[in-house]
């Protein structure tokens, strides 16, 4: 007879995926019943944390391109950060869509300045990153004090407010137009009806897919493409063999340094698009440190999805889902506690069927430690709720990073020539 | 080689200051205003003797950052967690501080000793992720840094705040006892009398004390040669028995401890009290000063000084319609410039190393052989 464990590992890895969703979509929608609120897996929630989500996957994926070609990015704070001031810029100056390409632009000028330090100079690829954030931040500044400054509505910290992407609902299913013609909202039709598990999963679907961004769609469909680019073409496999292992591709004709290049340049403009979203989409204007560190968590979501476009997109909702824990009241707080302490304790028993006494013991006490705190807490401080996204990461690392792999030359200095 | 380290310390600063200047010129000039004008008003505002005084007092709190940072460079280890350390300790020792008084130097030192349990507390805790977890220092302390902001904003806006009749938002006042003098009369003997308002903070021989022994941990002491051996070569310190897992727990309970004494300068010689707007920042700053300075305790002194001059000289610019971010594009630029120029510099000594000896090992074959 198999175990659990066995008919998991031998269930092809996609449906995996799918399966741990739905356990979370169901897990969230007990915790709700219990905490009797249906915001948890309402549309407007699963909307929000979409959008917070997107910027966080943008730049996690931009650290994929990098870092599988072995170039350590923690620069890519400061990438996104002139993606903001670019993008603003660009839709104040000729409208949103230049406000796309500019903050990519912005982005990748500084992904560049990055390759040029630890690609052609060989600096130290944490040093050099810590050293672009601090730049970025600081040519910012400068660029709003000689530019916002002496607008109305502008000062040296932000710009006048600019001119966002528009939204769209996908026809039939969420209710948007179809050639001009209003259809049906199948999904919000289905989350009315109140029924258990099928009304809140077409709540959520129905927030994923109504007033939709096209920005938000580009995002998603990069996860897609970025697998497809980096595992099933031959330019991908280049890439990735500069990141396990630079020498061997050097022997076998691989221009190390040019895709080294590429990658760096590629993943600061896609840092700089996640600038760009959260100026376009989010908030209509730019602000310094709008970032809020955003360009960090991608690095921490590329981590914990284990340096694969899926893993990253993983990492960005459950970001986007503890962030947008901000704007919502109590009850959704509380149900959330609720659901973590839930899966916590489903954790725990499932460790004790694969007799690890261990992790049972430490997931089994932390799940009841978070339970105690849910009977005993109404309301949870808005101070602490912002610091979710930045504690998940955390725990999420603490327990996942020892099974995790990186490229195996990751962060290593390369020198044309000196192949050993 | 002797040689080489002159290059290397001394020149590639000096090389990588004059690419800042050059770039922040062209900056300059782009947006039309004659950077030598404004290189000279700062030069004559920032040599006043109240400037001079400002920038010591900017330059001490990131020296000490800069210390933090550098003990963990060292040895290759990142604690990007100087930021969220230094301000979560001064807030907590501010707290602490003002619900006793004993005689001053005790109370000084007391105050002092829980900036830096707390500060060596925090950062050990990406210390034990490390070494226990295997999470990587660098995005443990950043997140870490987003945990301080949120914990230490609700500490102080729901617990530690006092109230100060709606004046200002800040915690109790330390007594007198708690208070570092100033430097002043030291600056008198000297014959020297700033205005009345510019006080030099008494914090200044502290963070001297403190660059002192910086330099005797990491140059003279056994810890400091198994620090610097991890850094250079960690998988030869192991095989000559240095325990990695002990030395990164040390290290980082070391830097955070230091951190924690990055805020000491501003609370106990001039706000005495945590206030809402506690000076921030000075952790990501100390960063920059500790790769300009190379890890070295002069280097990054001079690093800290030339921070606190552009820092405070800037004030000028704003009265002189040129936009004072300027300096800060100047600061983002001359800590690339540095990390890039000193690697070039390396690499061409280290050509120059192999060349002379290979020149050396073909002479004396030659000698052999004839």
């Amino acid at each position: 007879m198999m175990t659990m464990a066995q008919r998991l590992s031998e269930f092809p890895r996609r449906n995996l995926y799918i399966l741990l969703a739905l356990g979370g979509v169901l897990t969230l929608t007990v915790a709700a019943l219990v905490v009797g609120t249906d915001f948890l897996t309402s549309p407007a929630t699963a909307g929000a944390a979409l959008v917070l989500a997107v910027p966080i996957l943008l730049a996690g994926l931009g650290g994929l391109y990098s870092e599988r070609a072995g170039v350590v990015n923690i620069g890519l704070e400061g990438m996104m950060i002139a993606g903001t001031w670019f993008a603003a810029w660009g839709s104040w100056q000729f409208g949103p869509w230049y406000g796309v390409l500019l903050g990519a632009a912005g982005g990748a000028a500084f992904g560049l300045l990055h390759a040029l330090a630890t690609v052609t100079f060989n600096v130290d690829h944490i040093v050099s990153g810590v050293a672009i954030n601090i730049l970025g931040l600081g040519a910012m500044r400068f660029l709003s004090s000689i530019t916002y400054n002496s607008e109305t509505g502008g000062s040296v910290v932000q710009s006048p407010p600019v001119e966002g992407i528009g939204e769209f609902s996908v026809p039939f299913l969420a209710g948007g137009e179809f050639f001009g013609r209003q259809t049906s909202d199948i999904l919000g039709w289905l989350d009315e009806q109140n029924w258990f598990f099928i009304s809140d999963l077409a709540g959520i679907l129905g927030g994923f897919l109504g007033d939709v961004n096209w920005l938000i769609l580009l995002g998603l469909a990069l996860v897609p493409f970025t697998a497809w680019l980096l595992w099933r073409t031959a330019w991908g496999l280049r890439l990735r063999s500069c990141g396990e292992d630079p020498w061997a591709a050097e022997s076998l004709g691989v221009s190390v340094l040019r895709m080294k290049y590429f990658a760096v340049v590629i993943s600061g403009a896609l840092a700089g698009l996640g600038g760009a979203f959260l100026v376009l989409v989010q908030a209509g204007i730019y602000r310094e440190g709008m970032t809020a560190g955003r360009g960090f968590i991608g690095l921490g979501t590329l981590i914990f999805g284990n340096w694969l476009p899926a893993g990253v997109l993983g990492g960005a909702f459950v970001f986007g889902f503890g962030d947008s824990l901000r704007f919502s009241g109590p009850d959704v707080v509380r149900a959330f506690i609720l659901a973590i302490a839930i899966a916590l304790i489903i954790v725990a028993i499932y460790s004790v069927t694969r007799q690890s006494t261990r992790r049972a013991i430490i997931s089994g006490s932390i799940g009841a430690g978070v339970l105690v705190f849910y009977m005993l807490v109404d309301d949870v401080p808005g101070q602490l709720l912002t610091a979710t996204p930045y504690l998940i990461t955390l725990l999420v690392l603490a327990a996942a990073s020892q099974r995790l792999r990186m490229p195996a030359a990751d962060g290593a200095r390369y020198v044309k020539g000196e192949a050993h | 080689m002797r040689g080489g380290k002159f290059l290397t310390s001394v020149v590639a600063p000096v090389i990588a200051l004059a690419i800042s200047f050059l770039i922040a010129s062209v900056v300059l000039r782009l947006v039309d205003i004659d950077p030598l004008t404004a290189y000279q008003e700062m030069w004559t505002f920032g040599t006043t003797t109240e400037s001079l005084i400002s920038m010591v007092n900017r330059a001490v709190p990131l020296f000490v950052s800069a210390l933090a940072v550098g003990i963990g460079f060292k040895m290759g280890l990142f604690n990007i967690g100087v930021e969220g350390a230094y301000l979560l300790a001064a807030l907590v020792a501010a707290y602490i501080g003002a619900l006793y008084s004993i005689p001053a130097v005790l109370h000084v030192l007391s105050i002092l000793l829980i900036a830096m349990v707390v500060g060596a507390a925090w950062n050990g805790i990406a210390g034990w992720l490390k070494v226990k977890r295997g999470v990587h220092e660098v995005i443990s302390t950043i997140m870490l840094n987003f945990i301080a902001f949120s914990l230490s904003a609700y500490l102080f806006l729901n617990y530690f705040q006092e109230d100060t009749g709606g004046l200002i938002v800040a915690t109790a006042l330390i007594p007198e006892t708690g208070w570092l003098p100033s430097f002043n009369p030291v600056l008198g003997w000297f014959g020297i009398e700033p205005r009345v308002g510019s006080e030099l903070h008494g914090f200044l021989l502290i963070a001297i004390v403190l660059g002192v022994l910086y330099h005797y941990l990491v140059n003279r002491s056994r810890f400091g040669y198994d620090l610097r051996a991890s850094g250079i070569n960690a998988p030869a310190a192991r095989a000559s028995g240095v325990n990695p897992k002990r030395m990164i727990m040390t290290t980082m309970l070391i830097s955070g401890g230091i951190a924690g004494l990055v805020g000491m300068s501003t609370l106990l010689g001039f706000s005495h009290r945590y206030v809402q707007d506690f000076p921030t920042g000075l952790g990501f700053t100390g960063i920059a000063v500790a790769l300009l300075g190379r890890n070295n305790p002069v280097g990054m002194a001079f690093g800290a000084l030339l921070f606190g001059f552009l820092d405070r000289s800037s004030l000028i610019l704003d009265l002189k319609d040129v936009p004072r971010e300027i300096v800060t594009i100047f600061q983002g630029v001359v800590v690339l410039a540095v990390v890039i120029v000193y690697e070039v510099i390396s690499r061409l000594v280290q050509r120059q190393t192999v060349a002379a000896a290979a020149k050396a090992t073909v002479e004396e074959t030659e000698a052999v052989a004839s």
